[in-house]
C-alpha cells in the first residue's frame, strides 16, 4: 500500500462530508440574502452535515464488519478506521450538534457571521474526527493543530470583547508552546526508530526490547532516556489539549473569556478527542501489539523498557496532582464558568486516574466516562449560558433565586451537578463507579492510594458544585422576576437531563456499545499489515 | 402471593410516586385554577399524607406473624422474606434484590412509621409545599430502600439518594444557620459513603464462589463476582475475605472493614464523627429532625450489621472492642454535653448521640441479650425521639425560642404539653415501664456477659454507661425543672395553650407505642431474635483478625 489507493477515499467519507460542509458554510454565508433566513438555513446545512458525517461513519463500520474486516488503516497508515473511532466519531458529531444548538441560542454571538462561525464549528469537529483515527504521528500533530488553531480563532470570536480577546492570546501562547514540544518529541521519536507510523514505531520498539542490550553497546543505556524524553513531550502537546495539570494554565482563563456556547464545547470535545488521542497514541506505542485483544486482558502489557521508567507511575502522579488542583482551585471561584473550568481540570483528572490501570475494564471505563461527561458538563454550561443572556452575569450571585425564578433550569442545573459530582442515580455515578471499579480491581499498593485521593476528591468537589445549588436554592433572589429563558433553552437541558437519568438507572446499552467498540481494536486480525518505509 | 413479591418495592417506591403526583398535580395547577376551583395547597399535603400512608399499612403486614386468619406474615425464623429479585445491570452481575430479614424489619416498619408521623407533623411548614413534600417523599424512598435492598449496589444507591433531599429539606425550611448545617450534613455523609464505595467495589471483586457456596444471577447465569449481600456474608463467614491479599499492607478484611465503618459511624453519629448532628438536627424543621433522629440514625448501626457484622465476621471480632469504647466514650460524653444546652433542640439531639452509643455497645458485646437490645434500643429511640423532637417543635412553634432557660412554670399554664414531654423524657432516660428501658437494660446485661473472645473490660464499660444513666436523668429532670416548674415567665401568657390536633395527633400514637412495647416488648423481640442471635453466634464463633 505504498501508493494511495483510490478506494481508502470512500473509507474517509465522514471526514470528506465534513470538509465539503464547511466549505459550504462559506459560500452560504456569502451567497444567502435576508439575515433572518440565512441563520436558519445555514443552522440546518450545518447539522444536517455533522449528522450525516456521524451516520457515514457508523455506515463505514457496519460496512468493514459485513467485509469481516474490524479495522483498516488509510493513506499509507495515516488513519485508522476501526470501532473505536467510529464510536468517538458519532460521539464528537453529538457535542458538535449540541454546541450548534448552544450557539444557535446564545445571545453572545453575532447573527451576522453566523455561516463562519459554524464552518469554525465544523473545522475543529473535522479535526476531531482525525484525532479519533489518528494512526501516524504527522496524523497526530496535524489533527491537533487543526483543533488547537481553529480553537484560538473561537476563542476570541468576541473582538470586541477584551477577555474574549485575552483568552485567545493566551490560548495562543500556550498552544504554541505545547505544539513546538510535541513536535520536538515527535521529531525524538522518528530519531529513533526511523518511521512515523504508530503500528511501526510499536514494531521496532519490541523489536529493540527483545533485542540482547550488548548487541547495541551504549546506545542501550542512552535509547530509553531517548524514548522517555519523546514521550514527555508527545505528553505535553496531548496534556495541553486534555488541561492535565502543570499544562492546565491556559483553560480557566480561556473558559471565562470566550463566549459561553464555544466554552461549553471547548470543555467536552477537544478534551474528549485528546482522550481518544491518548488512547490511540499510548497503547499504539507501548502496548505490545501481540498482546491483540491482549491489552485487554493483560494488565501489565507495556512495552519492557518502560520497567526502568515508570510510566504508569508518571501518569499516576499527574493524575492525582490535576484532579486536586482543579477540585481546591474550584472551592473559591465566584465565576460559575470559570468554577467549571476548574472542575473539568478535576475530571480530566478523574479519566487519567482511570486511564492509568491501563486494562480492558479501565479504558472501557476511560470511554464510558467520557461520553457520560459530555451530557453533564456540556448540560451545566448550558444552564450557565441560559442565565448569563438573562442576568447578564454568571457569577454565583447572578444564580441567585433561581430555583423560584426559573425552576425548570435550576432543577436541570441541579441534576447535572449533582451528576458531575458522581451521586446516584444519575449517570456520572455510573462513570466514576465503573473508573473506580477499574482502579480498584488492579488492587495494588499505589492503585489504592490513586483511589483514596480520587473518593476524596469527589467528595472535595460536592462542596464547590453546592455552592451553585445553594445560590439557586438557599439563598433569596435579588431580584424576584421571573427570568423566561425561552422554550429553547428549557427544551435542551430536558434532553441532557433524560440521557442523564436513563443512563444513570440502566447503562447496559451504552456500556455494551462501548466494549463493542473496543473488542476490535488492535486485534492482531483487524490490524491491516502496512509496508515499512524504507 | 404475588402481592408479597412486590410489597416492599411498593412500600418503598410509593412515596416516590407521590413525589411524582404532586409534581404532576402543581403541573396541572394553572389549569385547575382557570375552572374557577382554585387548588389549595393543601392537596399536596394529602397527596403526601397517603403517600406515606400506604407504606405503613403494607408494614403491618411484616409486624405479624399470624396477623390475618391464615395469612402469614413475616416469619421469624425464615430467614430473608418478601423477596423482590431481577437481573439489573448483566454486565456488573448487580441485580434488583430487595428482602427483608431479622436484621432490617423492625427498621423497615419504623420507617414506614416515623415518615408517616413525621408527614403528619408537617403542617406547620407553609413555605413552597410543593418542594418540601416531594422531597419529604423521595427520601422517604431512600430510606425505605436502604433497609429493604440485599444488593450493595442498589443499597449504595438508595444510600446516596437520601442524601440531595435530606440537604434541601434542611437548606430551604430549615434555620437560620440552615446553609451551614446542610451543607455540613451532605459533606460529612458523602466523604463517609465514598470510602463505603470502595470498600464495596473492593469486596465485589474479592469475592468469588467457594466450595459448596455457586454464585449466580436470579436468572441461573453463574458470575463470577456478587453483590449479593447475603451470599456476601456466607463467603466472609466461610473466611474467603479472612484470606484475601492486604491492601495497603494491611490485612484485608481489617482495612474493609474500617472503610465501611468509618461511612456507618458518621451516620450514627459515632464520636469523633458526631459534630454534623447537632447542627443538622437544631437547624432542621421539626419534622425533618423526627426523621433524622428516628430513622436517618439507624442506618449507620443498620448498615453496621449488615456489613461489617455479616460480611467481615473475623474483623469485627477484632474491632468489637474499640466500637464498644467509642460507643461508651458516645454515652459519657454526649451525656456531659447535654448537662450544658440551652437549646432544647440541642439537648435532644446530644442525647441521641448519648443513646445511639448504647447501641454500639451492644452491637460490640455480641452476645445474644446484648445485640438484641442494640436493636431494640434502636426502634426504641426510633420511636422516642422523634416525640421529643416533636415536644420540641410545639414550643418553638409557640415562643419560637427553644431556650430553656427562657420558660418557666410551663406546667400550670399548658399542662397536657407539660404531661406529655415528662412522658418522654422518662422514656428516653430509661424509666422501666417505657420503651427506652428494655434496650437499655438488655444491652446492659447482655454486654457484662460478653464473651472473651470479643474482648476483656465490657463490665467496666458497662459500668460506666450505666453511671452515665444517672447523667441522662440529670439533665432531663433539670430540663423540665428549668421549663415547668417554679414561676411562670409572664412573657408566655399569651401563647397558644393548649395542642392543636395535628400535635395530639402526632404524639400521642407514639405514647401510646412507647408504653406498650415499654411493658410488652415481645413483639419486636420475636421478629428480630433469631436472625440476630445466629448473627452473634457466628461472629462470636469464628477466629479475630
Amino acid at each position: 500500500m505504498n501508493s494511495i489507493n483510490l478506494i481508502d477515499v470512500r473509507l474517509i467519507l465522514p471526514e470528506l462530508i465534513l470538509g465539503a460542509t464547511v466549505l459550504l458554510l462559506f459560500v452560504g454565508d456569502i451567497l444567502l440574502p435576508a439575515p433572518e433566513k440565512k441563520k436558519t438555513w445555514l443552522t440546518l446545512l450545518a447539522v444536517l452535515g455533522v449528522v450525516g458525517a456521524a451516520i457515514a461513519s457508523v455506515d463505514l463500520l457496519s460496512l468493514m464488519i459485513a467485509y469481516h474486516k474490524g479495522a483498516t488503516a488509510v493513506f499509507s497508515g495515516q488513519l485508522a478506521i476501526d470501532p473505536l473511532g467510529a464510536l468517538f466519531k458519532v460521539v464528537f458529531a453529538a457535542i458538535t450538534v449540541v454546541a450548534i444548538c448552544t450557539s444557535l441560542l446564545s445571545d453572545e454571538l453575532p447573527d451576522k457571521h453566523m455561516g463562519e462561525y459554524y464552518a469554525l464549528l465544523l473545522s475543529i469537529c473535522l479535526g476531531m474526527f482525525f484525532m479519533a483515527g489518528a494512526n501516524d504521528l504527522l496524523m497526530v500533530y496535524l489533527a491537533l493543530e487543526l483543533v488547537s488553531i481553529v480553537s484560538f480563532a473561537m476563542s476570541g470570536y468576541r473582538t470586541h470583547d477584551r477577555r474574549s480577546s485575552e483568552a485567545a492570546l493566551k490560548y495562543v501562547i500556550y498552544g504554541g508552546a505545547a505544539s513546538g514540544a510535541m513536535l520536538f518529541g515527535i521529531s525524538l521519536l522518528y530519531g529513533a526508530f526511523g518511521v512515523t507510523e504508530l503500528t511501526a514505531i510499536n514494531q521496532a520498539m519490541g523489536l529493540w526490547a527483545q533485542t540482547d542490550a550488548a548487541h547495541l553497546g551504549t546506545m542501550s543505556k542512552l535509547f530509553p532516556l531517548t524514548l522517555l524524553c519523546a514521550v514527555t513531550l508527545i505528553f505535553v502537546g496531548i496534556g495541553y489539549k486534555i488541561a492535565i495539570v502543570p499544562f492546565h494554565m491556559w483553560s480557566p482563563d480561556v473558559y471565562e473569556g470566550a463566549p459561553t456556547p464555544f466554552t461549553g464545547f471547548l470543555s467536552v470535545g477537544p478534551k474528549a478527542a485528546g482522550f481518544a488521542l491518548l488512547i490511540r497514541f499510548f497503547i499504539g506505542v507501548f502496548v505490545p501489539a501481540g498482546n491483540g485483544p491482549g491489552f485487554l486482558t493483560d494488565t501489565h502489557g507495556i512495552m519492557p523498557f518502560t520497567v526502568d521508567i515508570p510510566l504508569n507511575a508518571v501518569l499516576g502522579i499527574l493524575a492525582a496532582v490535576t484532579m486536586t488542583v482543579g477540585n481546591l482551585a474550584a472551592i473559591p471561584q465566584n465565576n460559575v464558568k470559570r468554577m467549571l473550568a476548574y472542575s473539568s481540570i478535576a475530571h480530566a483528572g478523574y479519566v487519567l486516574m482511570g486511564f492509568v490501570v491501563l486494562s480492558s475494564a479501565s479504558i472501557q471505563a476511560v470511554v464510558l466516562y467520557l461520553i457520560i461527561y459530555f451530557v453533564m458538563n456540556i448540560g451545566a454550561f448550558t444552564i450557565v449560558q441560559a442565565v448569563r443572556d438573562q442576568t447578564g452575569g454568571e457569577l454565583l450571585s447572578d444564580f441567585r433565586g433561581l430555583g423560584q425564578r426559573a425552576p425548570w433550569l435550576a432543577v436541570a442545573m441541579v441534576v447535572f451537578l449533582l451528576s458531575l459530582t458522581g451521586i446516584p442515580p444519575f449517570a456520572g455515578f455510573i462513570g466514576k463507579f465503573y473508573l473506580f471499579a477499574a482502579v480498584v480491581q488492579r488492587n495494588e499498593f499505589w492503585y489504592w492510594v490513586l483511589a483514596v485521593i480520587g473518593v476524596i476528591n469527589s467528595a472535595i468537589s460536592l462542596y464547590y458544585y453546592m455552592k451553585v445549588a445553594r445560590s439557586m436554592f438557599l439563598t433569596p433572589p435579588l431580584d424576584e422576576t421571573p427570568i423566561k429563558a425561552g422554550w429553547g433553552y428549557n427544551a435542551l437541558a430536558l434532553v441532557l437531563v433524560i440521557p442523564i437519568f436513563v443512563v444513570g438507572l440502566y447503562w447496559t446499552p451504552i456500556t455494551r456499545s462501548v466494549e463493542a467498540s473496543l473488542m476490535l481494536y488492535r486485534s492482531p486480525a483487524a490490524t491491516t499489515p502496512v509496508a515499512k518505509q524504507p | 402471593m404475588a402481592f408479597d413479591t412486590y410489597l416492599l418495592t411498593l412500600m418503598t417506591f410509593i412515596p416516590a410516586l407521590g413525589a411524582l403526583a404532586i409534581l404532576g398535580l402543581r403541573a396541572l395547577e394553572p389549569v385547575v385554577n382557570r375552572s374557577h376551583t382554585r387548588m389549595t395547597p393543601v392537596a399536596y399535603r394529602w397527596v403526601a399524607i397517603i403517600s406515606a400512608a400506604l407504606p405503613l399499612i403494607f408494614s403491618v403486614r411484616l409486624f405479624s406473624r399470624n396477623f390475618w386468619q391464615g395469612v402469614g406474615g413475616f416469619d421469624p425464623t425464615g430467614g430473608v422474606q418478601f423477596v423482590h429479585r431481577f437481573v439489573w445491570i448483566k454486565e456488573f452481575n448487580i441485580e434488583y434484590f430487595m428482602g427483608v430479614d431479622g436484621i432490617s424489619v423492625s427498621m423497615v416498619i419504623l420507617t414506614a412509621l416515623i415518615s408517616f408521623i413525621a408527614v403528619l407533623a408537617s403542617g406547620s411548614i407553609k413555605k413552597k409545599q410543593v418542594g418540601y413534600y416531594s422531597l419529604f417523599l423521595l427520601l422517604e424512598t431512600g430510606m425505605m430502600g436502604t433497609f429493604c435492598a440485599l444488593d450493595m449496589f442498589l443499597f449504595y444507591v438508595f444510600w446516596e439518594v437520601m442524601l440531595l433531599p435530606m440537604y434541601f429539606l434542611i437548606g430551604i425550611w430549615g434555620g437560620p444557620r440552615k446553609e451551614y448545617a446542610a451543607i455540613k450534613f451532605f459533606l460529612y455523609t458523602l466523604a463517609g459513603s465514598v470510602l463505603m464505595l470502595l470498600a464495596i467495589i473492593a469486596l465485589y471483586y474479592v469475592s468469588r464462589p467457594m466450595a459448596g457456596i455457586s454464585l449466580a444471577l436470579v436468572d441461573g447465569t453463574p458470575t463470577e463476582h456478587t453483590f449479593n449481600l447475603l451470599k456476601l456474608a456466607e463467603l466472609g463467614q466461610a473466611g474467603l475475605f479472612a484470606g484475601a491479599a492486604p491492601i495497603l499492607g494491611f490485612a484485608f478484611t481489617k482495612v474493609i472493614f474500617i472503610g465501611l465503618f468509618i461511612g456507618f459511624a458518621i451516620k450514627v453519629p459515632m464520636f469523633p464523627f458526631h459534630t454534623w448532628l447537632p447542627d443538622a438536627h437544631v437547624e432542621a424543621p421539626t419534622p425533618i429532625s423526627v426523621i433524622l433522629a428516628g430513622v436517618l440514625l439507624k442506618m449507620g448501626t443498620y448498615g453496621m450489621l449488615r456489613f461489617n457484622w455479616s460480611i467481615l465476621p473475623d474483623a469485627t471480632k477484632w474491632a468489637a472492642y474499640g466500637v464498644a469504647v467509642f460507643g461508651t466514650i458516645n454515652v459519657v460524653y454526649a451525656a456531659f454535653v447535654c448537662m450544658a444546652q440551652k437549646d432544647l433542640k440541642k439537648l435532644i439531639a446530644y442525647s441521641s448521640v448519648s443513646h445511639m452509643g448504647f447501641v454500639l455497645l451492644g452491637m460490640a458485646a455480641c452476645t445474644p441479650q446484648a445485640i438484641s437490645g442494640a436493636v431494640f434500643q434502636m426502634w426504641g429511640h426510633g420511636i422516642v425521639s422523634p416525640m421529643l423532637f416533636l415536644i420540641a417543635g410545639v414550643i418553638y412553634e409557640r415562643a419560637h425560642t427553644r431556650d430553656i432557660e427562657g420558660f418557666g412554670g410551663l406546667a400550670s399554664f399548658m399542662p397536657e404539653y407539660a404531661g406529655l414531654t415528662g412522658f418522654a423524657f422518662f422514656a428516653s432516660l430509661g424509666l422501666p415501664g417505657l420503651v427506652g428501658f428494655v434496650g437499655e437494660a438488655m444491652v446492659f446485661i447482655g454486654s457484662w456477659g460478653a464473651p472473651a473472645p470479643m474482648g476483656t473490660g465490657y463490665r467496666t464499660l458497662v459500668a460506666i454507661s450505666a453511671l452515665s444513666v444517672v447523667i441522662t436523668a440529670a439533665y432531663y429532670l433539670w430540663t423540665m425543672q428549668r421549663m415547668f416548674l417554679g414561676r411562670f415567665n409572664e412573657k408566655w401568657k399569651d401563647l397558644h395553650n393548649s395542642l392543636t390536633l395535628t400535635e395530639r395527633l402526632t404524639l400521642y400514637p407514639l405514647a401510646v407505642l412507647i408504653l406498650y412495647f415499654g411493658i410488652y416488648p415481645m413483639p419486636i423481640f420475636e421478629l428480630i431474635n433469631p436472625a440476630l442471635h445466629l448473627l452473634a453466634r457466628i461472629v462470636v464463633g469464628t477466629p479475630s483478625a
